[in-house]
């Protein structure tokens, strides 16, 4: 009889040495469980699953996952799995990323991957710093806020991660938290299943870092406020005034539109089929 | 058997030696003066069931290529010098994950925005020091346009092989001359493709010391599943600090190409049994340089051969030994300030070497390296001969 997230556990690298290197009590964990648990409810093959990431704390997820997994440089996951995609658009391809990984100096290649809305899973795991190297402002870090490159307080604005990725051209978005894991369970599910960009920015915290700048030391703490922080789509869409500083829990955007890797097909089938278009004269003369 | 003869461009060639190669996936971004082999890659991969993509940067460009050759196909980049620096970080992380890719750069005059039409062979040490960390590169430099097909097909073999990116480092001028070649039938072109494992998924190490010092590697996908990381490894690829698994992995990672330095494209020699001068020279300098012995042997008598490297990296310095061996002088011409020179004098010695160099985004000239070349012989045989070079 298959036990209750079985392929939680199956999925897992057991020829990987165990204890992960995550803080006890982050969230980066309970993000790794609902991408498993995805996978198998949505009954995929562990080998046409790609979990593709970047650098950080969430850069680390994928050496724990038994799928084909790549560890990539800084802001870059989306980049190369564009290539991996295209030379494999069989494979169900999932980038995982921080916030300052994906938005920061990895901002680019999410646009434009959104841009492309080519059939790739970007899960960005929002804990408004930058954890692994100690703590330093993230594009998500809040207003005022203190991190290790802030110690007067953050003057910057932060970026919203999904209204960004809905402007670039992604077909679905939507927002959760790790403490309303059903229910990022369920996005994540719908975003590896989406046909097209799909964005799922999992709101995280860092007790470790931010929290003890910030007065909020425990993981408890920052995972009670994600609780008591966040409304859902719904609610706010039902409200007169909703409250501005809330995470807004839901899914944004789900919409169908031309994928990439689908029509570049056509661009192949064109290519051998019907005449290409006159040979474009330029001033060099013939190419 | 070889095709209809055309006139085309070095460009051209280069992409044209990528399709037969076996090359399916190129990803670029436009920069003069490669990208007439983006653009020829846009119409002839798809016909080929190929895939080609128009990335946003340069770094996008060599990641795309990494992740496709990781899904399986043979993937390519074409670019110039700034484009060549902003990829350098990924081509670290495709050195250390043993990712087979080959990188074209049409070196251009530099440094930054530079001459953006003019030649230069200004980025030989950045090919072969441009990312950070110890690391050994490879590195091809055409002086003809049939030589761009014929090292870009090299370069996919290398890569495949050796589980490594190579580059190709043409110039702005062997990238846009045009000559007549005649190409040979794809079909007749040696292609070399990366081995498979022939273990099950489970025994697989896909960064393992065999025999050969390269690992076969499995494409994403196929059965294998395994990890990927730019972190330094242990042999099943999951991240390592440990002595014992850190060196053994550096000394293979060296190994793997150094110990075949003797395989690579050999350098062009002519007229250097007897020589008293040798000139060494690469890319469309080349070409000057033959045009300059000739000079130097009808003209003056002289006895001066030319050792025309096609292999810049790892440097040849067994061929430079030998070649060097009996002469009083080496001149080295290329156009930039020095880079090869340094190597050259490294092997024969700095007091046997003459620079011919410049860095203007024009060609080094026959007459400059015919110059150098009389500049060796002794005051009083100059009387009498020729004025015309005096530049």
């Amino acid at each position: 009889m298959k036990r209750h997230n079985q392929g939680t556990y199956e999925y897992l690298r057991h020829h990987k040495k165990f204890p992960h290197v995550w803080c006890a009590g982050c969230g980066i964990g309970i993000v790794m469980g609902s991408i498993l648990r995805s996978v198998e409810k949505l009954e995929l093959n562990q080998d046409d699953v790609a979990i593709i990431s970047g650098i950080g704390c969430t850069g680390r997820m994928p050496v724990y996952m038994d799928f084909n997994t790549m560890h990539t440089t800084h802001g870059r996951a989306l980049a190369f799995a564009t290539g991996l995609k295209m030379a494999r658009p069989d494979m169900e391809v999932i980038v995982v990323m921080g916030d300052g990984d994906a938005l920061a100096i990895g901002g680019n290649h999410f646009i434009h991957a959104a841009r492309r809305n080519i059939n790739i899973t970007a899960i960005v795991v929002n804990n408004n710093i930058y954890g692994m190297t100690g703590g330093q402002s993230s594009p998500t870090t809040p207003l005022d806020s203190i991190s290790a490159t802030a110690p007067y307080g953050h003057i910057e604005q932060p970026f919203p991660i999904c209204e960004l990725a809905m402007a670039a051209g992604a077909s679905f978005v939507a927002r959760s938290t790790v403490y309303h894991v059903t229910q990022l369970d369920k996005f994540i599910e719908r975003a590896v299943s989406k046909k097209g960009f799909a964005v799922v920015e999992a709101v995280s915290y860092c007790h470790t870092t931010f929290g003890r700048a910030n007065n909020m030391r425990s993981p408890i703490a920052m995972m009670r406020k994600l609780k008591e922080d966040s409304i859902t789509l719904q609610a706010a869409a039902k409200m007169e005034n909703p409250p501005q500083n809330k995470i807004v829990r839901g899914v944004f955007l789900d919409v169908d539109k031309p994928e990439f890797t689908e029509l570049y097909d056509r661009v192949i089938a064109k290519a051998n089929g019907s005449p290409l278009p006159r040979k474009r004269k330029v001033r060099r003369g013939w190419i | 058997m070889t095709s209809e003869p055309q006139l085309i461009q070095g460009n051209r060639a280069c992409a044209l030696g990528a399709l037969a190669a076996g090359c399916r996936f190129f990803a670029g971004y436009p920069i003069t003066p490669s990208t007439e082999i983006a653009e020829i890659m846009s119409r002839e991969l798809p016909k080929l069931g190929g895939k080609f993509i128009q990335m946003e940067d340069e770094i996008a460009s060599i990641a795309a290529v990494i992740g496709a050759s990781v899904g399986g196909l043979k993937a390519m980049t074409a670019t110039s010098g700034p484009g060549f620096s902003l990829m350098q970080e990924n081509i670290g992380y495709a050195i250390v994950t043993e990712i087979p890719c080959v990188i074209v750069n049409v070196m251009r005059t530099g440094p930054s925005t530079g001459l953006p039409t003019s030649p230069s062979q200004g980025d030989v040490m950045q090919a072969r020091w441009g990312t950070h960390g110890d690391h050994p590169v490879i590195a091809f430099a055409p002086a003809t346009v049939r030589e761009a097909f014929d090292l870009t097909v090299e370069a996919f073999n290398w890569a495949e092989k050796l589980r490594t990116p190579v580059f190709v480092l043409m110039d702005e001028v062997v990238g846009h001359m045009r000559e007549r070649v005649e190409l040979p039938d794809p079909a007749s072109v040696q292609v070399v493709n990366r081995e498979m494992p022939t273990v099950p998924p489970e025994w697989y190490e896909p960064f393992g010391n065999p025999p050969s010092d390269v690992p076969p590697l499995a494409p994403f996908g196929e059965g294998y599943r395994y990890h990927i990381t730019g972190l330094l490894h242990d042999a099943r690829g999951f991240p390592t600090s440990r002595l014992d698994e850190v060196q053994p992995w550096i000394e293979r990672i060296f190994r793997k190409i150094d110990r075949r330095r003797d395989l690579f494209p050999k350098a062009d020699r002519d007229g250097i049994k007897d020589a008293r001068v040798l000139v060494v020279a690469y890319g469309s300098t080349a070409r000057s340089a033959r045009q300059a012995i000739k000079m130097a042997r009808a003209r003056y008598g002289r006895k001066v051969g030319l050792l025309r490297l096609r292999t810049l990296w790892p440097f040849p310095e067994e061929e430079v030994a030998r070649a060097a061996e009996h002469v009083q002088r080496v001149v080295v011409a290329e156009m930039n300030l020095g880079q090869i020179a340094l190597e050259v004098e490294r092997v024969v010695g700095r007091e046997r070497v003459l620079r011919v160099g410049r860095a203007d985004g024009v060609i080094v000239t026959p007459d400059q390296i015919l110059d150098a070349i009389r500049a060796q012989e002794p005051p009083s045989l100059r009387r009498g001969r020729s004025r015309r070079s005096r530049e």
